[in-house]
């Protein structure tokens, strides 16, 4: 076996690993909580026997392990339980919810993924000029904005003022490609806003750093072109540290707009999870925590795996 | 300027605007007298029914952990979704008279403990089947059962038993009732096939939408259906209603047209929605109210010269000019306003200085009163509390407020601590409101009202048939709630709704917000 694929394959088992571990977590976690499940599925009337009858149908005499245990047998199943307030069954329901949790992060990290790098490359070659700093001040301003008056600062000229893009972005089962994007353009805008300076920033002080050293020097000697420089020897020494803030943002755009869902009326993920804690449907908000989590630690994984091919030094550990 | 004509010309027709001045403010907008009343009479077309397009409403009030099934109803979206595919017995119109409904008539025996409804005959669900007095039976034994959870429970429990009796279904009470029929009007009490029992989250019922669109906390839809029974309502071929539960978000659906019309418009902010074009802002008085509620049972509340001193001691219109915003009408330390069935009008209780004091000297009392408030006890509550004080302070009298945390408000202060801020929903009748929150034994008296000669008319009211005489016991009883209770009622709360500009149909309805609940069933959009 190759020492590429042994050191990928270590890294996915550990992320396997670590996500069994956040897995007992949110077990324990929940079990944590005061009261008892069957208790707030009944509410405050349920007599003692409905309470014991329904115990008895879902297991919760059983010792925790055992529930651990069947719980995960279920999620590496597909079978994630039924909602307990609304009886649903959470997989079905979930599902959807991701779906548009995905297609809003993927259209946000497709404009914002580019347009920080390569902005971040203009500012590099351009380093402490004017473009720089007109670049780095946008986006800082843009970041230093919160979320939310970005949304409604959007909402008020483009849906409202120009009437260009509806300003509540409910999406469905069905919708027309077209519709769906319209729908979406602002909200994806908003992101792009929110992550952009994190990632446009990280890359241009990666490249300045390996700007300093001796063979860029070299090949500023040799008469390359400054922008030559950059892509073909800074960037792809610099691309571990890139590919990382970019994975820790891809990563919000996944589990932490629940902020922009809420003003753009966005049908995702974080709303479903706020609802569900509120009514303290536990299985649910289990199921949400650790598809959170796997995202996490998968897209973290990627960004390990990307900085070992990008860097041979990494593969040979002392 | 056509759009601000339009609008005016709308508010003509809704009785707001006299034709006169809507002919003065076209001139003045440069419009000449032909095209100004060409205008007038399209507007005054509009208030046709129009058939057909897709109504939509953008509200709050929905999660994603909401269900079709009626018995679990308890927040804005499932129940007005409700309204549109699924319907009871009866309906109380807007001016509070029980309309026939699923029920063509109904009467009680004499001494109001047996009711018999006739169930009318040729109505469909939507799965084709044709309701029978069977399937109101089946639901009336759903919503009995206390493993359904119902939200109707309450109301159940005080039917002894119900009946199939060839066409009619017939209610025996434990204790007659005269507002059973108003009971009944309940959302959660939808007629449904076998009363929902085989699948209660199926939402099948008899409602002129049929639901096609089930996602719960996003969007509810629903596609007419070709075999409703009456033909005064369902006039969009679809209806679909978002939940956008953010209010800047809400506004904005409205402005931009993604809706027809929203709920719950925030005071402060409706002198804004106002001067949108096309926009219209729809308010109405409802049974709602918020009070400030002083425990008849606890020193020093227990003293009626000091509750009245603190009844006095309050600007009511005040608060609802700073509160309110106008949108809403001063209470009288009664839970019951003109909204309500059998009411009768009370002296206005109003901010006096002097009577205040001279009731606090006379009470004994001494040093400040601690009044609890939070920002969850209703819109407002705390820069209400403060108002309070400083209205307070001009007659002598020192308040301390004490704003609590919202978490765990409803259950650490209210109906716990002696004197504190808080909001009632309405009731269909005033007996419901009475014995929700007045009579001695009820587990939300909130102001420890303990009174046995109260209750004995509360008995008496529910029993009695006669209307007059009810309206008589009905008066007695608020004259004693607002001299002698523990509520302050500083003000009754508008519901305030706003619809876009081709929305027709709109009357005002206060038995809950959104036109009772019936707003996309009874509107249609113009063409």
């Amino acid at each position: 076996m190759s020492p590429i694929v042994k050191l990928i394959a270590q890294r996915i088992a550990l992320g396997v690993l670590l996500l069994l571990a956040v897995s007992v977590l949110i077990f324990a976690g929940t079990q944590i909580l005061p009261g008892d499940v069957a208790q707030s599925i009944l509410g405050q009337s349920a007599t003692p026997q409905a309470l014991a009858n329904l115990r008895e149908e879902l297991g919760l005499n059983d010792p925790a392990y055992i529930r651990y245990l069947r719980w995960l047998g279920g999620v590496l199943t597909g079978d994630l339980g039924t909602a307990l307030s609304s009886r649903q069954d959470i997989a079905a329901s979930i599902w959807p919810r991701l779906k548009n949790t995905l297609f809003l992060a993927f259209w946000a990290a497709l404009v914002s993924v580019p347009l920080a790098i390569v902005l971040g490359l203009l500012a590099v070659r351009y380093r402490n000029g004017f473009v720089d700093k007109l670049i780095s001040g946008l986006a800082l301003a843009s970041t230093s904005l919160p979320e939310f008056f970005v949304g409604y600062l959007l909402v008020f000229f483009f849906a409202v003022k120009l009437q260009w893009f509806p300003g509540i972005s409910t999406v469905y089962d069905g919708m027309p490609f077209g519709q769906r994007m319209m729908a979406i353009a602002l909200p994806a805008t908003a992101l792009t806003l929110v992550v952009l300076a994190h990632m446009m920033r990280m890359t241009r002080a990666a490249i300045l750093n390996v700007m300093q050293s001796a063979y860029i020097e070299t090949a500023e000697l040799k008469g390359l072109r400054a922008f030559d420089i950059i892509r073909k020897h800074a960037f792809p020494n610099a691309i571990a540290p890139i590919v990382n803030v970019v994975m820790l943002n891809l990563a919000f755009l996944i589990v932490g707009v629940v902020v922009i869902e809420v003003i753009f009326v966005y049908p995702g993920m974080g709303q479903y999870l706020v609802d569900h804690v509120a009514k303290r449907d536990v299985p649910v908000v289990q199921a949400v925590g650790l598809i959170f989590a796997a995202v996490y630690i998968g897209l973290n994984m990627v960004a390990d795996i990307a900085a070992i091919l990008a860097n041979p030094r990494l593969r040979h550990p002392k | 300027m056509s759009k601000e004509l339009e609008f005016l010309s709308r508010g003509v027709v809704a009785g707001k605007l006299s034709r006169r001045d809507f002919l003065g403010r076209a001139a003045a907008l440069g419009a000449t007298a032909v095209f100004a009343n060409s205008l007038l009479s399209s507007a005054a077309k509009a208030q046709s029914p129009v058939k057909g397009g897709i109504l939509r409403a953008g509200m709050q009030g929905g999660a994603a952990t909401d269900s079709l099934d009626p018995a679990s109803w308890s927040s804005q979206v499932p129940y007005f979704f409700g309204r549109q595919w699924g319907e009871q017995l009866v309906q109380i119109d807007a001016t509070g008279v029980l309309q026939p409904a699923l029920a063509e008539e109904w009467g009680a025996s004499d001494d109001a403990k047996v009711w018999t409804f006739k169930i009318r005959q040729g109505v469909q669900f939507h799965n084709g089947k044709e309701m029978t007095p069977a399937d109101v039976l089946a639901t009336m034994e759903r919503h009995s059962d206390e493993a359904s959870k119902s939200g109707a429970l309450g109301i159940m429990g005080g039917i002894e038993n119900v009946k199939v009796d060839g066409q009619n279904v017939v209610f025996t009470l434990k204790e007659a009732n005269a507002d059973l029929p108003f009971l009944l009007d309940d959302y959660h009490l939808m007629i449904q096939p076998n009363g929902g029992k085989d699948n209660p989250t199926e939402g099948i019922g008899t409602g002129p939408y049929k639901v096609t669109v089930n996602e719960p906390g996003v969007r509810l839809g629903g596609e007419k259906f070709a075999g409703y029974w009456r033909d005064d309502r369902g006039f969009a071929d679809q209806i679909e209603i978002i939940v956008i539960n953010d209010a800047t978000a809400r506004t904005s659906a409205l402005q931009g047209g993604q809706v027809n019309m929203i709920n719950r418009v925030e005071p402060k902010i409706v002198e804004l929605i106002k001067r949108v074009p096309g926009v219209t802002i729809q308010n109405v008085a409802g049974k709602g109210h918020y009070v400030f509620i002083a425990h008849c049972n606890t020193a020093p509340f227990d003293n009626n010269d000091l509750r009245l001193a603190l009844k006095y001691a309050l600007d009511r219109e005040e608060l609802v000019q700073k509160i309110l915003f106008g949108y809403g009408s001063v209470g009288n330390d009664t839970p019951i306003n003109k909204a309500y069935p059998l009411y009768t009008e009370m002296e206005q209780r109003t901010f006096d200085p002097e009577k205040a004091a001279e009731h606090y000297k006379k009470s004994g009392h001494s040093g400040p009163v601690l009044l609890r408030t939070s920002d969850v006890a209703f819109p407002g509550a705390v820069d209400a509390a403060q108002l309070y004080q400083q209205s307070a302070a001009k007659c002598g009298i020192t308040l301390e407020i004490k704003r609590e945390p919202g978490d765990g408000y409803w259950s650490e202060v209210w109906n716990k601590q002696p004197f504190s801020a808080s909001y009632w929903g309405g009731r269909p009748t005033q007996d419901q409101m009475y014995s929700t929150a007045y009579y001695s034994k009820a587990d939300w008296n909130d102001t420890r009202f303990q009174r046995e000669d109260f209750d004995k008319m509360l008995f008496a009211a529910r029993a009695e048939l006669d209307v007059e005489k009810r309206k008589k016991i009905y008066a007695d009883m608020g004259q004693m709630v607002r001299d002698e209770g523990g509520v302050i009622t500083p003000m009754f709360n508008d519901f305030i709704d706003a619809t876009g500009p081709n929305v027709g149909g709109w009357a005002p309805d206060g038995n809950q917000e959104m036109m009772g609940g019936y707003a996309l069933s009874k509107c249609w959009l113009n063409a």
